[in-house]
């Protein structure tokens, strides 16, 4: 992941939310895309010059009473990109740097209505997990 | 369904299912005849006939299908008198979140995903064949 993909990164989040979030972006590059401790990992997928996809993650030791695994908190493929292997692609490359790293288990988290993404990640083999996301109001 | 969609070039016909799953051929009959109906399998008249899938296998969800057998609306206030009280409303919420997770997990795992699943398992070591190769281990 190169600084000057991140211009790429930005513009397929906003086309795929309606939101251009830069500020948030760049400090995720900073985070994620220039420090590798705890399997941090921020990569790309390019056809040709073109950024047509990323995905972000890392490891994270004993949340929740696990042990370290790998989780994947953002992937995304350019509208114009996908159904052509790309997320997969991507997914792969993540978890081998995971693999490296020594970890045998990834986990992700999102969105029940995002079935989109659901869709690609059950297709890839991920299955629910151990953990039952909560939450309340602190109204 | 699974069974004609691993492949799709095959002819399968009711009694050959339900002799292989122990099910009702009659009741079988109905359901292949239904999902013919709904255009996810053909029929096929005549010696040698049956049913071939011809659905998207990585379009077509399980929910899909379900829905074609089973009203899958969200449980909603108001149906019977004792959903409107309190006990009845927090009860609502408590099956609306089973209701949510269960459409979130069936709208997104396809045939294809389905089929995936269904090679691992058969991958797997049976229980069987690990008592078996212990035996031959320990003699």
């Amino acid at each position: 992941m190169r600084k000057r993909d991140l211009d790429e990164v930005i513009a397929i989040d906003a086309t795929v939310t309606g939101l251009e979030k830069r500020a948030y972006w760049e400090s995720i590059h900073r985070r994620y895309g220039r420090d590798e401790t705890h399997g941090r990992q921020f990569l790309v997928a390019a056809a040709g010059a073109r950024v047509v996809g990323f995905v972000i993650g890392e490891i994270r030791d004993w949340e929740f009473g696990s042990p370290p695994c790998g989780w994947v908190f953002a992937i995304d493929v350019a509208p114009g990109a996908r159904l052509s292997g790309v997320g997969a692609r991507l997914l792969d490359a993540i978890c081998a740097g995971f693999r490296t790293a020594g970890v045998r288990t990834v986990r992700t988290m999102l969105s029940p209505e995002n079935r989109l993404v659901l869709s690609f990640f059950r297709s890839q083999g991920m299955m629910a997990g151990p953990f039952i996301p909560l939450e309340m109001s602190l109204d | 369904m699974l069974e004609s969609a691993a492949d799709p070039s095959r002819h399968v016909t009711a009694a050959e299912i339900a002799g292989k799953y122990g099910v009702s051929a009659h009741h079988l009959a109905k359901v292949l005849a239904e999902l013919a109906r709904a255009g996810i399998l053909d029929s096929v008249r005549g010696a040698g006939g049956g049913y071939r899938f011809a659905g998207n296998p990585r379009r077509l969800t399980l929910l899909d299908v379900m829905m074609h057998f089973e009203e899958l609306t969200p449980a909603a206030a108001g149906r019977d008198p004792g959903e409107g009280t309190p006990v009845g409303r927090a009860l609502l919420t408590v099956l609306a979140e089973i209701d949510d997770i269960a459409r979130a997990t069936f709208s997104t795992i396809t045939i294809a995903t389905m089929l995936r699943l269904i090679e691992r398992q058969r991958a797997r070591p049976t229980s069987a064949s690990r008592s078996a190769s212990g035996r031959s281990r320990t003699r």
